[in-house]
């Protein structure tokens, strides 16, 4: 008994002692990212975990701490965790909204911790020591400018638009902006939610509502291989093009094959992350200054381009 | 019997209203679709509408019978989801050796059959013989079948070979004499369920179970074998589900079937089958089904409202469904 009991104690001291080694010599670093939902979240997923395996590697002395959460809630939790049992040196954050998610990081960099917020801004300014934001009104605008380019003499066409968020607003805000006088009319748009099965029936829906319709904006790559099928099934011709969004891999493969349905597609890289996660671990790391914004803007994927975009082995 | 003899009092007693309060519903539905665009009758407005209720039609029927039995089965959406991407990866994977072909999509079908009729007797093992509350149980379920669709694609999306897909595209948009396959697979589904619900011995069993456990088992009725025998159903329907919805777009991710177990409960109580169990209507769901489907594709054809009120109409509509027969019932 009093063996076991020494052995014990012997044991717990290791762990004390091997904590505090911890605690010493590593810089911890939280990400916390919003769960694989869908395939944009999908590929984030994917990039966030490569990077993090990728800097483990080749610097032994961070630690990184991984979470996605489902909600919101499910994120103030992961991150009051992270910083609770962790301890961590610096945060990485996609919040899944801003408004809930703004009070707790605030708290996290009250505490002196480095904070890095990806693609949805903080509803309050100077939070965040580094913001590398996706741009959603470029990404509208971006892919209005291509629709005008396309359809010189107007036409109509119908949009699909995402979950009713702030970032479906500035996208659509965006592209309204950018085809205004253009003489392309958006004759009909409707939610699809991101959502291959939504955007199907949506579609579907609007061919029978309108005998002429000249291109669809998908503004999303999921939904725009629920607009495909929909066309497809239709027998419809009048349909000229459709114009995702976001970069997927299958989009950018037929923009790659010139397939004339889909000419082109608009980056939303889910990659950002990585930008995110690398720039804040060159921050703890070394001398070199990461603070500030850094804008990762929309670019415009056509046949020339197209392979640079195209990764093979990401899941979206 | 007792249960029996209470059951077949009630329906007779049941008000005209009643029986009549979804079809009115329905036909109310239909009138102002009519009235809203002149292609909401049209065949392929028809066929559309018919075709995408498939799915949840034909588990909504399938739920039918797990309601009445005073059960409750909320896994349905992510076994279908899971189904789908279970039947993806093992049609890519016997592609090399099978090839395009007959023989690889029967393969696909008879996984999706197989593993649904699995996951049925699953959540039913475990509400039978275990005893675990069936809510609690198939909320569990519910998620574990939602994470290894996820976890199988990756986070991303299972997508079927392209070769495949347009070999088995077929199964989802062409049919016999202009009416398409899911719609074929529906009626049949529904008819089969018709009879088992009113004609057979099964339903009866169902029915007495969800008015009363403890009398049904007097009257020698096996609970645990019937109850265990409607998820086992439900699942195998869910199967065949999958068997429609994965040809349409040839694809699963982590958002395929979301929900679908919500709404598949609404067409349920919609058509008038009671939530607590006891008295169930295949007829009635299909109309919940289609009441419930009617509206999406109303909206879309319509501006009447701003979208982002269509949930809200929705909403209403299931209320004053349901209203319409309490009313009724309240009155006779």
């Amino acid at each position: 008994m009093s063996y076991m009991k020494t052995t014990l104690l012997g044991c717990t001291m290791l762990a004390l002692s091997g904590t505090a080694w911890a605690q010493d010599d590593t810089t911890v670093i939280g990400v916390s990212i919003p769960a694989a939902t869908h395939g944009w979240a999908g590929g984030m997923n994917f990039h966030a975990q490569e990077t993090v395996e990728r800097l483990e590697e080749t610097y032994p002395q961070l630690d990184f701490v991984l979470t996605a959460a489902s909600d919101a809630g499910a994120q103030v939790n992961d991150i009051e965790d992270m910083v609770a049992t962790r301890g961590i040196d610096a945060l990485v954050v996609l919040p899944f909204e801003s408004d809930p998610l703004t009070p707790p990081i605030q708290s996290v960099a009250e505490n002196g911790t480095w904070v890095t917020v990806v693609d949805r801004g903080l509803s309050q300014d100077g939070i965040e020591d580094l913001y590398v934001a996706g741009d959603n009104p470029g990404f509208g605008r971006v892919s209005g400018e291509y629709m005008v380019s396309q359809m010189p003499d107007g036409g109509d066409i119908v949009v699909l638009r995402g979950i009713p968020t702030t970032i479906d607003n500035e996208r659509v805000e965006g592209f309204e902006q950018a085809i205004e006088g253009s003489g392309i009319n958006i004759i009909d748009m409707e939610h699809g939610n991101w959502n291959r099965d939504d955007s199907f029936n949506v579609m579907q829906d609007f061919l029978q509502k309108h005998d002429q319709i000249d291109a669809v904006w998908a503004s999303d790559d999921d939904m725009a291989v629920g607009v495909l099928a929909a066309i497809e099934a239709a027998g419809r011709d009048d349909i000229q093009f459709v114009l995702g969004g976001a970069g997927m891999k299958e989009m950018v493969k037929r923009v790659m094959d010139g397939d004339e349905m889909i000419p082109a597609d608009v980056t939303y890289p889910p990659s950002m992350i990585a930008t995110a996660i690398e720039m804040t671990a060159v921050g703890m790391v070394s001398n070199a200054p990461v603070s500030g914004t850094f804008t990762i803007g929309s670019v415009l994927i056509t046949p020339e381009n197209a392979e640079q975009f195209y990764y093979p082995d990401s899941p979206f | 019997m007792t249960s029996e003899t209470t059951n077949t009092r009630a329906r007779r007693s049941l008000p005209s209203m009643s029986v009549l309060g979804p079809i009115l519903a329905l036909l109310v539905l239909i009138a102002i679709g009519a009235m809203m665009n002149s292609n909401f009758l049209g065949a392929a407005n028809i066929t559309n509408v018919l075709a995408r209720s498939a799915f949840i039609g034909i588990i909504a029927v399938g739920m039918t019978f797990v309601i009445t039995a005073g059960g409750l089965d909320l896994s349905v959406g992510s076994m279908a989801a899971f189904i789908a991407g279970l039947m993806i990866l093992v049609m890519n994977a016997a592609l090399p050796s099978l090839g395009v072909g007959v023989p690889i999509i029967l393969l696909g079908m008879a996984v999706a059959v197989v593993a649904g009729i699995l996951a049925g007797l699953l959540n039913g093992f475990l509400i039978t013989t275990v005893g675990i509350e069936a809510f609690i149980v198939t909320l569990g379920t519910m998620g574990i079948y939602r994470s290894l669709v996820t976890w199988l694609a990756d986070g991303g999306t299972l997508s079927l070979d392209f070769g495949l897909r347009t070999f088995y595209r077929p199964v989802y948009f062409d049919g016999i004499l202009g009416i398409s396959w899911p719609i074929i697979v529906f009626a049949l589904v529904v008819i089969i369920g018709e009879f088992l619900m009113s004609r057979a011995r099964f339903g009866r069993h169902c029915a007495a179970i969800g008015s009363n456990e403890a009398v049904a088992h007097y009257s020698n009725v096996d609970v645990n074998r019937t109850r265990l025998l409607t998820y086992a159903m439900l699942g195998l329907f869910v199967g065949i589900a999958t068997i429609m919805y994965v040809p349409r777009l040839g694809s699963a991710s982590a958002s395929t079937g979301l929900l679908w177990e919500l709404e598949a409960i609404a067409a349920v109580i919609i058509g008038g089958t009671v939530l607590k169990g006891g008295f169930g209507r295949v007829w009635g769901t299909v109309i919940g089904v289609l009441i419930l489907s009617l509206i999406d594709n109303i909206l879309n054809l319509t501006d009447l409202v701003s979208p982002y009120l269509n949930g809200a109409i929705q909403g209403v509509i299931i209320i004053l469904a349901v209203i319409l027969q309490r009313e009724a019932k309240a009155k006779g």
